[in-house]
């Protein structure tokens, strides 16, 4: 009911309708109907799908962990308690893993995005000797690499193992980030800005930095916003090359505690099964709190990063 | 890249397009006016010598068996061993089987889940909740693999868990999912479409919006139905898109989602679980056999290659849109 009260108004909208209505016949009119019935109903089952397990991951982690060990709890939140997110913070592997994202994500990030805008910037002039056999050798890497176990191999001689660099360099430039950037470089730097800058006297070096980068705004934010989620959401290069407990990131903690779960993770050893299964439950609810505080950072900023994402996905799309 | 390439031959003068043998000085003397753009690439160039050709030239280690001391260049010569080891391992059946039913089941459900998205979200009238519906759907590729597991974990448990506790409801018995192997190819595929179909929906939205809209309204006048209009104007429309994400999706195959399979495997689970890739870092880094993953890794990127050839050569004949 509520579908097609929606929908209804909606389809009187555009004025090119009434040019339609002469031409179009009943049996027209209900499959269009049906058409818009279905689609709405597709569109808000699949809403609900994506939206309610994040919905009850959040009310689980207010809950009294009885009630959602019972299954009492699929709508509201039962009991509130807040000692889930109250042993999150009192953890130090969590505040350890968090401090180590945010330092590999900060320099990973600015790694990555400067390396990618220097070099993407080069490619995208036409007039650099060599340029296309250049190019070739970024492209054949989308098509063919190494594997696993040399790209650790390499790590390993070049002495990185259980360093910073390991999770730093290794994945710092994503081919198919550079062929966007290049692309965005090709489309929105005219080259009489650049034969009118040469004019003036101004050097490849200067014309970038003080031309092309302001210009591109747009490009540096994507980048940046996307190597931000990308570190941020890392796991396996830490799992690889990193061996020591204090230097591992937030991902790799929440594997260790939500994956590999083991119940001394509460702090609760020993006792009977009563305390045992009691301290279970406190550790799923721990979980639950773990998932909607290791999440939300970044669904918080998707709003603000949603525009930049879109635009990305139409740099991309030009080429 | 074709685009790149005629735009270049405009910009180039003449006679250097015409003769592409010109005097080493005047070429020697273009090289050394772009030492600059130079310089800006070699930290990209130096990436890639370092991180990708080293160890692309390091496969060779698949033909010898690599010791520390020896390196990637020094270390004794066997052939073909590894891979003769490997296909003739109880494991190479059931490896590549599970790869290829995880690749071929994701294929056919998640690759076309997000171009009906798109097409659906597209044909709504309201801008707002064409928004709402883009930024909801889209959401989850923002979440981390290791807390999709996670989640997987939590909501699947058989004691606490969501999906238990309705099936219990209901009158059912619990299942334990992440424990049984016939559910890993199910619950791979249901949750790798519920993260990423509406990311992957957005590209098809954005070429979408590129349609001409005069198409919609001239066949709107010929008394064309929505469904009509979909079919037949903004599905070919988007069948280039379609086409180039298919092809990279086929030369990707093999490659998808290594780090979730990894993270949802149980000791209960392996007989479905264990792919290729991660089948490559159990024996390979966790096990130090290095040469003969190496081995299983190059079987598996030669498989991609030739996948992705076939498939681009097969678009080609079939005049669609090709990566070149």
């Amino acid at each position: 009911m509520t579908i097609k009260t929606a929908s209804e108004p909606q389809r009187t909208l555009p004025a090119s309708q009434t040019v339609a209505k002469r031409t179009f016949s009943l049996r027209d009119k209900w499959a269009d109907s049906a058409f818009n019935i279905i689609a709405i109903t597709v569109l808000l089952l699949s809403i609900a799908a994506v939206v309610y397990p994040l919905y009850f991951i959040v009310i689980a982690s207010v809950s009294d962990p009885n009630a959602v060990y019972e299954g009492k709890v699929w709508l509201f939140p039962s009991g509130v308690t807040l000692e889930g997110y109250q042993r999150i913070f009192a953890d130090s592997r969590i505040w350890n893993g968090l401090g180590n994202t945010v330092i590999y994500t900060v320099l990973g990030t600015a790694v990555s995005v400067t390396t990618i805008l220097f070099g993407a910037y080069a490619l995208s002039r036409k007039d650099m000797p060599g340029r296309k056999l250049l190019m070739l050798l970024f492209v054949i890497t989308m098509f063919f690499d190494g594997g696993l176990i040399t790209k650790y191999l390499v790590v390993r001689d070049l002495g990185m193992l259980n360093t910073i660099w390991a999770v730093v360099l290794p994945g710092a430039v994503g081919v198919w980030n550079l062929i966007i950037a290049r692309s965005f470089f090709e489309h929105t730097i005219p080259n009489e800005l650049r034969e009118a800058a040469q004019m003036d006297g101004a050097n490849d070096f200067k014309f970038f930095f003080k031309m092309v980068l302001p210009l591109s705004k747009p490009l540096i934010m994507l980048m940046i916003m996307v190597h931000v989620v990308a570190h941020w959401n890392s796991f396996f290069d830490a799992l690889i090359f990193l061996n020591d407990d204090s230097k591992y990131p937030l991902q790799l903690v929440l594997r260790n505690i939500l994956i590999q779960s083991d119940v001394s993770s509460t702090g609760t050893t020993g006792g009977d099964i009563e305390s045992y299964a009691a301290a279970q439950r406190i550790a799923e609810l721990t979980k639950y709190a773990m998932i909607v505080v290791s999440s939300l950072p970044l669904m918080i900023a998707l709003p603000f990063m949603q525009k930049h994402f879109t635009k990305g996905t139409l740099i991309g799309a030009v080429k | 890249m074709s685009r790149t390439i005629t735009a270049r031959r405009k910009s180039t003068p003449k006679p250097t397009a015409a003769n592409p043998r010109k005097p080493v000085a005047t070429r020697l003397k273009r090289v050394l006016r772009a030492w600059q753009l130079y310089v800006l690439l070699t930290p990209a160039l130096v990436y890639i010598l370092i991180f990708k050709y080293w160890p692309m030239y390091g496969v060779q280690i698949a033909f010898r068996n690599y010791n520390p001391v020896d390196g990637f260049t020094g270390s004794p010569w066997v052939g073909l061993q590894h891979f003769v080891r490997f296909v003739n391992s109880y494991q190479f059946g059931q490896v590549l089987g599970n790869t290829l039913w995880i690749a071929v089941l994701g294929l056919l459900v998640a690759f076309p889940i997000p171009i009906i998205l798109a097409l659906l979200v597209n044909q709504l009238q309201s801008e707002r909740f064409k928004k709402f519906t883009q930024t909801v759907l889209y959401s989850p590729a923002f979440i981390s693999t290791v807390v999709v597991v996670g989640i997987m974990f939590v909501l699947l448990s058989p004691r606490s868990g969501l999906v238990n506790n309705a099936i219990q409801l209901a009158g059912g018995e619990p299942v334990f999912f992440m424990g049984s192997a016939e559910w890993f190819r199910p619950i791979y595929v249901i949750s790798d479409v519920w993260q990423n179909a509406g990311f992957a929906m957005i590209v098809y939205l954005a070429a979408l919006a590129g349609i001409d809209p005069a198409l919609h309204d001239a066949a709107k006048v010929d008394g064309a139905n929505k469904l009509q209009r979909v079919r037949h104007i903004d599905l070919p429309g988007i069948m280039p898109v379609i086409t180039v994400l298919f092809i990279l999706a086929i030369g990707n195959l093999l490659n998808v989602g290594f780090e979730k399979a990894l993270l949802m495997q149980t000791n209960l689970n392996l007989s479905t679980s264990e792919i290729i890739q991660t089948y490559v870092y159990h024996a390979g880094l966790q096990q130090a056999q290095f040469s003969y993953s190496a081995a299983i890794g190059l079987f598996n990127s030669i498989l991609n290659l030739a996948l992705l050839l076939t498939f681009n050569w097969v678009a080609r004949k079939a005049n669609q849109a090709t990566l070149w």
